[in-house]
């Protein structure tokens, strides 16, 4: 079961804000769909080596040779807050 | 109870490739912001990273130079995280896989070497930089941050250290050694103010001979020298006086102010890292074949103990020479490039090291600022060595090189410098240094042999210090004897 | 002639023959869009003006036409389009104008197709209705009270309404597929690695794949001839080991496929097994060896991929962060705040839920439990296929349990609505090639039959999916193109 204290763990390393109509129905969600997921437990895994690629593949590679960046303007285009040429945001509080 | 400092470094080292590690914006240092990127380094939506080749290169030569071992199947995971600098919410990095293990560095450190085992070195990528807009310029009471994302992306390599340093002098030597390394190694310009070396530090205290590591504290951004050994002589003496006033060191990171000296403990996270490391999906794994290493192994620079084992065996310097001309690759690049237009080895190190880095401790410059090329050290003491002018002009005239950059010919011949060798003009000075002392001639002659030296000073004053001494000296016996 | 019921493949001999001009063409699309857009709502994003300009070039252009000239096409609006906005469907990128063009969208376009405009989708694909889409639903052409399937339904519905003569979608767990069948149309989901991803906006990277959208199998191996290739931009793409061919009009004489006996009962309903069967009598008919077939751990493809595909999809979606593109909240004190704010409102119900799940499944002390299981089960499904793929050349099941459903239906209970993909999600586990193609109707709608072949064999699979086509002859169109007939 998912608690309502997982819910905002979760939501809050998500960066999502989750009200507490949201909490409610969010963590009966999350169960049930978990509750479903829990049919993997049935299955012996210990054996079984995890697949992260599908495709056989190493060593993709780019040659060390710089490419033209885009323009600055163009870089900033889609900036919601734009300030002598950065992007703005709001204060960082010490981490 | 006695306690020892265990110290475990971490340091990340921004490779000089000439393009970022997953994309093909440029890596320079400074520059306007924002005009190095692209959609792969501002991590626009569908954008996709692929591997720097160069990069890999040079982390295998790091790999190799640490006598790392290399598993050979490294995978990249994601580092999940929010920060503004940080444009995908997520670092590419490697986690429990990385490229290398298990590695070594010998640290001498007042006459003692010791070694310190290296964990791991792993590649990852490097940040975008905030601009803090407030009064302070610090994160702390800023009004707004702006992000740059020209870094965003650079190849950083990340190397850290067993916990096996146990001094504040142990620490900095071992950096300045794996600095040194880096630099033989042509792998990144290592420039500590412009960030592309950076240094984080964990430290604790155990009693001595103890078997089991206490509570660590974590020093961020160590990114000097000097302050990297302060702020452990800080660190371990807040601890020790935590100890022994019976209290308990906390599992945190704190602050080192430069300013004040003082450490302080950084507030702490309401919330703790989960970074939620998974496999890279828009990566292939990393496989680095026999093949493959032997092939980087063949291109190593050569490294300070093999250089210095070379000077010694094949130019016969003493070890003392060898070990502080290969301090440096800078120096030892000066030092050979120097051999190339000069034979004597030992001539040519008696030079760098006495007046070459004399003049340098004594102006506080950097070898690269230097006016004076090696070629240009190698013609004065040719000019020395023929007798075109004395060591003592010589030792002037490379005064004038280094401030002016000028060739030491053009010098000589402005100044009127060259050595006066010509028998007839000494013998004309030597003549009029004897008519007008007549006294000292009859103390030479009355058997007084060291009152030649009288003479030689004065054919010196005449000439301003430019007589062939050994000249003077043989004709002056003569004539006195005469 | 009905300009509506044109493939592709039709089309183009018509230009080539000087019968048919892309204005032609391309107007009578924009005029069906005219007439049947807002009801059916298959576009976000219209681009007439430059469609007329690009067909009115296709056609003033001397010398050789490029291989796909004055085509007609429907982007799905997840692709980057450079200076055409793309959203995704979400408020997230409302305004967002992409810097470049996904390489995909780059080769059909040097291929010569006219771009019609982008269309609708749940967000960042994330749905198996189109009902997720922060822009209101697109409707099925077939009935209008029900979904098109997702998340492509937008471009199977364009399609399937004769408002493109194809379309590009997208296929994570089914979207191409589903839709696919939902709408009466031809879907592909190429191999995994065939054809570049750059450019497509990431849900689940290890899934996601960019297909076609056709009202042929003919037309799906045409554009899958012009989107496959290496890309040196996206390292999982590689170069495609064979040259894609047109299948030729050939019977089954001789392929051996086997039925996935998993996919025939649970939550299959009576119907669409009903048109399956029959469909499946059909193909023996035409020449197939026709066996039983077993992929025993499909029945945890599902819980595997509703784990590992909302985990790469928490960390794909963290760059929506209000920071350099995109929707930004106002009213973030700091930047904490701000992030929050952003993401809450700009994202959906559907993406917030899978960001959670996903984030969930990776965080501390779940991660073994979940997504380190879930990478297992993925092999062991890699595996079921190729034990099964020993006896057989190709596997078929229903494309989707049901028939298109009324909008509204499942929106209450995700659970149900992931359900809606049980059959295709084990094909995009393993990485494989599969295609939806119309296997009749039930009810008065269309169902789709879902052939299945090995990794890069998409001739094999096609040229079967060209048999199966003929032998099934199903010639059904949507009433708003049967309207159109004259």
């Amino acid at each position: 079961m998912v608690s309502h204290d997982d819910v905002n763990y979760v939501a809050k390393l998500a960066r999502l804000k989750v009200d507490s109509t949201e909490l409610d129905r969010f963590a009966g969600q999350l169960s049930s769909i978990l509750g479903h997921v829990d049919k993997i437990s049935e299955l012996d895994l210990a054996d079984v080596t995890p697949t992260s690629h599908v495709i056989k593949l190493s060593n993709v590679f780019r040659e060390d040779a710089p490419r033209p960046s885009v323009e600055r303007d163009e870089a900033l285009a889609n900036g919601p807050d734009v300030e002598r040429g950065a992007f703005k945001v709001p204060p960082i509080l010490e981490a | 109870m006695k306690y020892e400092p265990v110290i475990g470094l971490e340091i990340h080292v921004e490779l000089s490739t000439r393009s970022k590690m997953f994309c093909g914006c440029r890596v320079e240092f400074g520059g306007e912001p924002n005009t190095r990127t692209c959609p792969v380094c501002l991590a626009h939506p569908g954008a996709l990273p692929v591997m720097n080749r160069q990069a890999i290169r040079y982390l295998t030569r790091i790999a190799l130079a640490l006598d790392c071992e290399i598993p050979g199947k490294s995978i990249f995971h994601r580092k999940n995280y929010f920060y503004p600098d940080l444009p995908k919410g997520y670092q590419i990095s490697q986690y429990d896989q990385p490229f290398a293990i298990e590695g070594e560095l010998h640290v001498g450190v007042e006459g003692e070497i010791f070694r310190v085992g290296i964990e791991r070195v792993h590649q990852e990528e490097d940040t975008a930089k905030n601009i803090h807009a407030g009064e302070s310029g610090r994160i702390a009471g800023s009004l707004y941050s702006l992000i740059d994302f020209n870094r965003s992306g650079t190849p950083l390599v990340e190397i850290v250290t067993k916990p096996e340093i146990h001094s504040p002098q142990a620490a900095r030597a071992f950096l300045n050694k794996l600095k040194n390394t880096l630099l033989y190694l042509d792998v990144s310009d290592c420039n500590m103010e412009e960030g592309s070396l950076r240094c984080d530090a964990n430290v604790s205290l155990k009693p001595v001979g103890a078997e089991e590591l206490g509570v660590k504290t974590e020093l961020k951004n160590m990114n000097s020298f000097k302050h990297l050994e302060k702020g452990l002589t800080q660190e371990i003496a807040r601890q020790m006086a935590l100890l022994e006033e019976g209290g308990k060191v906390v599992q945190q990171t704190v602050h080192f102010d430069v300013a004040s000296g003082e450490i302080s403990p950084l507030r702490s996270k309401e919330f703790a890292h989960d970074y939620r490391y998974f496999p890279e999906p828009d990566l292939v794994p990393l496989v680095a074949s026999a093949e493959f290493v032997d092939e980087v192994r063949a291109e190593m620079p050569e490294l300070p103990e093999a250089r210095s084992r070379r000077y010694m065996e094949t130019l016969g310097l003493p070890e003392y020479d060898a070990e502080v001309l290969t301090s440096s690759r800078n120096l030892a690049d000066y030092y050979e490039e120097s051999l190339g237009h000069y034979q004597d080895a030992k001539a040519l190190s008696n030079w760098v090291m006495g007046e070459l880095l004399g003049y340098l401790n004594a102006t506080g410059q950097e070898l690269s600022d230097l006016k004076v090329k090696p070629g240009q050290l190698a013609a004065l003491l040719k000019m020395v060595d023929s007798g075109g002018i004395n060591a003592k002009t010589g030792k002037e005239v490379f005064a004038e090189m280094c401030d002016t950059g000028k060739d030491p010919s053009a010098i000589v011949e402005a100044g009127g410098l060259a050595q006066i060798s010509d028998q007839s003009e000494l013998e004309a000075l030597i003549d009029k240094a004897i008519a007008d002392n007549p006294g000292q001639v009859e103390q030479y002659r009355g058997g007084k042999q060291q009152v030649v030296g009288f003479f030689v000073g004065q054919v010196m004053k005449a000439t301003q210090g430019r007589a062939n001494p050994q000249a003077v000296n043989e004709l002056l016996r003569k004539k006195l004897s005469g | 002639m009905n300009l509506l019921r044109l493939t592709a493949t039709e089309a183009l001999a018509l230009m080539e023959k000087g019968e048919l001009s892309s204005a032609e063409l391309t107007g009578a699309c924009l005029s069906q869009i005219e007439r049947h857009d807002a009801e059916v709502s298959a576009f976000l994003k219209l681009t007439a003006a430059e469609a007329h300009q690009q067909a009115a070039a296709a056609d003033a252009a001397a010398g050789e036409r490029p291989p796909l000239a004055g085509l007609p096409t429907a982007i799905k609006d997840v692709l980057c389009t450079r200076g055409v906005t793309t959203t995704c469907a979400s408020r997230m990128l409302e305004n967002y104008d992409p810097i470049y063009t996904a390489t995909c969208v780059e080769q059909m376009t040097a291929a010569g197709i006219v771009s019609l405009g982008k269309t609708n989708m749940d967000e960042f694909a994330m749905g198996s209705s189109t009902e997720n889409s922060a822009y209101g639903p697109t409707r099925n052409p077939w009935d209008l009270e029900r979904v098109p399937g997702g998340s492509s339904g937008g471009s199977a519905a364009a399609v399937a309404a004769g408002e493109a003569v194809w379309a590009l979608g997208s296929d994570t767990g089914g979207s191409i597929r589903q839709p696919a069948a939902l709408c009466g149309v031809v879907g592909l989901k190429p191999t995994y690695g065939s054809v570049s991803r750059y450019g497509l906006v990431a849900f689940a990277s290890s899934f996601d794949q960019v297909g076609p959208l056709t009202k042929s199998v003919k037309d799906a191996a045409l554009m899958l001839k012009y989107l496959v290739g290496k890309d040196p931009l996206d390292s999982t793409s590689v170069e495609y080991p064979e040259t894609v061919m047109i299948p030729e009009d050939k019977d089954l004489q001789g392929v051996r496929i086997g039925v996935i006996s998993e996919l025939q009962t649970e939550g299959i309903d009576p119907a669409v097994k009903d048109v399956f069967d029959r469909a499946v009598t059909t193909l023996e008919a035409a020449g197939a060896v026709v066996t039983e077939a077993s992929l025993p751990h499909s029945q945890y493809a599902l819980p595997a991929y509703y784990i590992l595909a909302p985990a790469e999809a928490s960390a794909n979606l963290a760059r929506f962060d209000g920071v350099r593109y995109g929707f930004r909240a106002g009213g973030g004190d700091d930047v904490t705040a701000m992030y929050e704010e952003t993401r809450s409102r700009g994202f959906g119900e559907e993406v917030k839920r899978r960001i959670m799940l996903g984030t969930y499944a990776l965080s501390s002390g779940y991660y073994d439990a979940y997504y380190g299981q879930a990478q297992k089960v993925r092999t062991l499904v890699v595996q079921d296929f190729e034990e099964a793929f020993k006896q057989v050349d190709l596997l078929i099941s229903p494309t989707s349990p049901t028939t298109a459903f009324k909008l509204g239906e499942r929106t209450a209970d995700p659970l149900t609505m992931y359900l809606s993909d049980i059959c295709t999600i084990p094909v995009n586990l393993a990485g494989l090639p599969g295609i939806s193609i119309p296997a009749g109707l039930a009810d008065g709608l269309p169902v789709g039959l879902q052939i299945i072949g090995k990794a890069f064999a998409e001739n094999d699979l096609l040229q079967a999916a060209r048999g199966a086509e003929m032998a099934i002859g199903f010639d059904g169109v949507s009433p708003l193109i049967e309207g159109q007939d004259k």
